[in-house]
């Protein structure tokens, strides 16, 4: 099941430190199909600096667009007066409230956020206004000239405290509560060990910042190009702000700087058609770095609680767990969460009784929805801890309790669903636990390689090593009932030079993922045909593919395109079984031809494009999933992915610094179908994980976010990254398109826990809060 | 509040990628990075951070490394700026960038032109940098998507293939 081939990135040779583990060979049999790894078709733009990311869109005549945002993180907005702004030369457009067309709020799934604030502002960096003039500095100054009388209010930053004070919005402060009973709540193990944790808040911080520019149409709508996961959501939430019918708000996605899950909520979108209609002119907007900070959602800020229970003899008898995830001031995506929270919270374990109580909560905090690995990442923090802390209560080795607890197929989760696909979870255990470990380093070993790295402070003497392990799981693609679906229209014709062209649209956000690699692998493979473009990802030509989030796009889009061009083969067959007149289920496809069975005859697809074009568009539904009920049990989730770190770790407990050497993974992928794109999104996945367990977090003071910038909300840099060693297992999914399973979020999620096990292992102390700040460690833990 | 109205220079001249351009009418507090973005139709260079904390706005001002966003064009009159852009055309940087897009060094690319041209400087600077010198010269600049390790594994392989 799992390879042992090391391979490297493609062409490049082999490497020292890193490498990645699969089965050797593609799927298909064309170069450039799946299971081979070929380039990304908009990589030479991007070397060469030639793609169009959002922020590089430019139009004759444009404007500038610019926010200006609330300083307070409570208050009513007593008065706005806009007379000074509106009268500075230059300025076309300043807009409020007051302003807006259509429906005054908007969101992802309850539209509880306004567009602008009205009466109450709700956290620090909610929009107020919108100005548009001709130069950015100008745009800027004239949001400074805007007065805001605001009154001050008592702010609600504590999510406990806010579960019980009065509410901060019409729709109350909790979002959801959700509890899971499942077997014998009575039940007790012979070991119990208990332990609260908590999460800090962290940022996608992709480096495109959100951009866009809006061109006002003929027909009174509005064209949007814009830097988002999932255009068709975004387009149903400005329409019903401007009042417009969706066809007249037409979206096209522009060049993606990453996304990570903070471009699934609305940012800029409104505002800019608003302002774009208001003027009757082109209008750019770009964020700043620290606008970004405000400007998107953040991953929840989570306190966890846990009690697990097991038998002497290891095996787990019982947990409990209450989690509360701080949602900010809106909704967001937060039910969701909570949900993945609540349903994860255990970890990828056989657990036959549980009692989780999970709260996502209304605060006066920057508001909170995706990030990469939701809900799982959080609760993995404490869940692994917990495992590690049983394991010591019962004198085992914690590597052998996961594996003699690890769910299996045909398990139950603790929400009563049982696993019918592939739950290698032993395997990516195994996995990871047999890279080699790195060596010591020599003392003379180069400062730089040291915690503390530039700044030169540690002392060799002090530095200790740690190895600590971790496993988790996720959910992929969208769960609890919701009709998740995506849809690939493909054509297929003669190109001016007669070979065969195909041609995918679809809606699927690339935001780096590489999904337009994998599309054209998918059309070589089914159809035998080389040449295949890529059609502008709009709402204009196409319908929904859904978000690029949740690890789904390979199933979804990936699965609606192999739709797609199983019609479009048996249109060809139809074709040759025309001209060759015998019935078409006597046609099989060979590479890039039909062969007829009886005869052996073959004709080109070429020719047989000859009589025309060939167009489809497909869309691909998962299979249901179902609520769940009041105990929390049903079968909510489509598939699940699992994945396993080992964190290998130096640190200075003298002054708190870690550095992390190497991170060995395993990880169940369904099957890889393109390996160096794998690589790509574990080494990436691991480098969150890592910036969230050392450096990354939005720190708040009262609600006020006191580090919008690189300067202060540290991400890993290339000094930071640990060395990643990586095996796939590789075990098909049933039910998904070509067995594969998504592959960005896993490395995301118990990577970072995998750190602070090795910092616990390293310095002997009962850290219980990502990330670490040196105090924590120099002060000798942290509570939670 | 800052005064108003603001100061217009009339007319400069930048030499970019070893051309003349002319710039009017503009702001005098725009950076380079503005300049070359918005005025002059060069958006190779990003701006993830505009502060100087991400590298990828990294051009050659009369050969040295600098974040464009940290220099303002007015200053750069009478230096040599050469963008990721000049590096394309001329092909001093093909094998970089190619070995980036063959080695999975490329995802949502927006670090990437700076990258190009971070490389592109270590390289003529010390071809032989070992892997730590590799990554001290590329910490000041960040990508949040790949992990740096294909980044890493491309540097590598241009080293190989120019010293065979
Ligand atoms: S944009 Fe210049 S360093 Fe980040
Ligand atoms: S590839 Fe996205 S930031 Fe580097």
């Amino acid at each position: 099941m799992k390879g042992t081939v090391l391979r490297s990135g493609r062409g490049t040779g082999e490497q020292a430190g890193s490498g990645i583990a699969t089965l050797p060979g593609g799927l298909g049999t064309l170069p450039g199909g799946l299971g081979d790894s070929p380039d990304r078709p908009d990589g030479v733009q991007k070397v060469r600096g030639e793609f169009a990311f959002a922020s590089d869109l430019w139009m004759d005549a444009m404007l500038w667009g610019k926010t200006l945002r609330s300083p307070h993180v409570a208050a009513r907005v007593r008065a706005i007066d806009t007379s000074r702004a509106v009268a500075m030369p230059g300025v076309r457009a300043v807009l409020t409230a007051a302003d807006v067309p259509g429906r005054p709020t908007f969101g992802l799934e309850v539209p509880d956020q306004p567009v602008f604030a009205s009466d109450i502002v709700r956290y620090h960096g909610e929009p107020v206004a919108a100005v548009a003039a001709d130069h950015p500095e100008l745009a800027r100054r004239a949001a400074l000239a805007i007065e805001v009388d605001y009154e001050p209010m008592d702010a609600q930053c504590d999510p406990e405290a806010a579960l019980h004070a009065p509410p901060i919005h019409p729709d109350g402060n909790l979002f959801r509560h959700l509890v899971i009973r499942h077997g014998d709540p009575s039940a007790r193990g012979d070991v119990v060990v208990e332990g609260s944790y908590a999460v800090g808040m962290q940022d996608q911080a992709f480096l495109g910042p959100e951009a866009g520019l809006a061109v006002p149409g003929d027909d009174g709508g509005v064209d949007l190009y814009v830097a988002t996961q999932w255009l068709h959501v975004d387009r149903a939430q400005i329409a019903a702000s401007l009042g417009l019918p969706v066809e007249r708000v037409r979206l096209y996605l522009a060049g993606v700087g990453g996304a990570f899950g903070g471009r699934e909520d609305v940012s800029l979108q409104i505002h800019l058609c608003m302002l774009a209609l208001r003027t009757g002119r082109p209008v750019k907007m770009v964020y700043a770095r620290d606008e970004s900070f405000f400007g998107h959602v953040h991953r929840h800020p989570a306190r966890l609680w846990y009690r697990h229970h097991a038998s002497r003899s290891g095996e787990l008898v019982k947990v409990e767990a209450r989690v509360v995830v701080d949602g900010g001031a809106y909704l967001s995506s937060s039910n969701a969460v909570i949900s993945n929270a609540a349903c994860f919270a255990p970890g990828p374990y056989r657990v036959p009784n549980a009692l989780i109580d999970g709260y996502a909560v209304r605060t006066n905090n920057p508001p909170c929805g995706a990030m990469r690995g939701f809900g799982a990442v959080q609760v993995c923090f404490g869940h692994e801890a917990q495992m590690d802390k049983l394991a010591a209560a019962l004198g085992m080795d914690p590597i052998e309790l996961r594996r003699r607890n690890a769910l299996t197929r045909g398990d139950r989760l603790v929400t009563g669903q049982v696993l019918t696909g592939a739950v290698p979870v032993r395997e990516v255990i195994d996995a990871a636990v047999a890279h080699p470990l790195p060596p010591v380093p020599a003392p003379d070993a180069p400062m730089l390689a040291r915690p503390g790295g530039a700044g030169a402070t540690a002392d060799a003497s002090h530095v200790r090593r740690g190895v600590g392990f971790a496993v988790s799981f996720k959910n992929i693609a969208y769960s609890e009932g919701f009709d998740d679906y995506s849809s690939a229209r493909l054509r297929l014709e003669a190109g001016l030079d007669g070979e065969p062209t195909a041609t995918v649209t679809v809606a699927t956000a690339e935001v780096g993922q590489g999904f337009v690699t994998l599309a054209q692998q998918i059309v070589r493979d089914e159809l035998g045909v080389r040449r295949v473009v890529l059609a502008p990802a709009s709402t204009v030509d196409v319908g929904s593919a859904g978000s690029s989030s949740a690890s789904r796009q390979t199933w979804m889009s990936g699965g609606a395109l192999q739709l797609a061009c199983a019609v479009l083969r048996q249109e060809l067959f139809g074709r040759a079984a025309e001209l060759w007149e015998c019935g078409s289920s006597q046609c099989t496809s060979t590479g890039s031809s039909v062969r007829r069975g009886d005869t052996g005859e073959r004709l080109g697809i070429a020719e047989l494009l000859a009589r025309g074009p060939l167009e489809t568009e497909q869309e691909l539904h998962h299979r249901p999933t179902k609520a769940l009920d009041p105990d929390g049990q049903g079968d909510a989730h489509l598939s699940f992915m699992f994945a396993a770190h080992r964190a290998v770790v130096d640190v200075d407990a003298e002054l708190g610094l870690v550095r992390v050497v190497q991170m060995a993974t395993g990880q169940d992928v369904g099957k890889a179908l393109h390996p160096l794109q794998v690589q790509g999104q574990i080494e990436g996945g691991i480098a969150q994980g890592v910036g969230l367990a050392v450096m990354e977090e939005i720190v708040l003071t009262d609600g006020r976010v006191r580090n919008p910038s690189f300067t202060d909300y540290l991400l890993p840099t290339i000094l930071d990254m640990p060395d990643v060693v990586a095996s796939l297992v590789e075990e098909p999914e049933p039910g998904a398109p070509y067995g594969a399973k998504g592959v960005g979020e896993p490395p995301a999620i118990s990577s970072g826990p995998a750190v602070l096990a090795a910092v616990r292992a390293a310095t002997g102390l009962d850290l219980c809060r990502a990330p670490l700040r040196p105090e924590d460690i120099c002060l000798g833990g942290h509570p939670a | 509040m800052p005064p108003e109205p603001a100061v217009i220079a009339d007319r400069y001249e930048l030499s970019v990628n070893a051309t003349m351009r002319v710039v009017e009418d503009a702001w005098i507090g725009e950076t380079l990075l503005f300049v070359l973005r918005e005025r002059l139709g060069l958006p190779g260079a990003k701006n993830a951070c505009e502060q100087g904390e991400c590298g990828s706005c990294s051009v050659l001002l009369d050969g040295v490394v600098v974040c464009a966003c940290l220099v303002l064009a007015v200053d750069a009159v009478g230096s040599e700026i050469q963008t990721v852009e000049g590096l394309s055309a001329s092909g001093d940087a093909a094998d970089i960038q190619a070995a980036l897009v063959r080695g999975g060094g490329v995802q949502c690319g927006f670090c990437t032109p700076g990258f190009v041209v971070a490389i592109y400087d270590l390289l003529r600077r010390n071809p032989d940098a070992d892997e730590m010198a590799v990554r001290e010269a590329l910490s000041g600049n960040l990508c949040r998507c790949t992990g740096y390790g294909r980044i890493l594994d491309a540097v590598r392989a241009v080293q190989r293939a120019r010293a065979s």
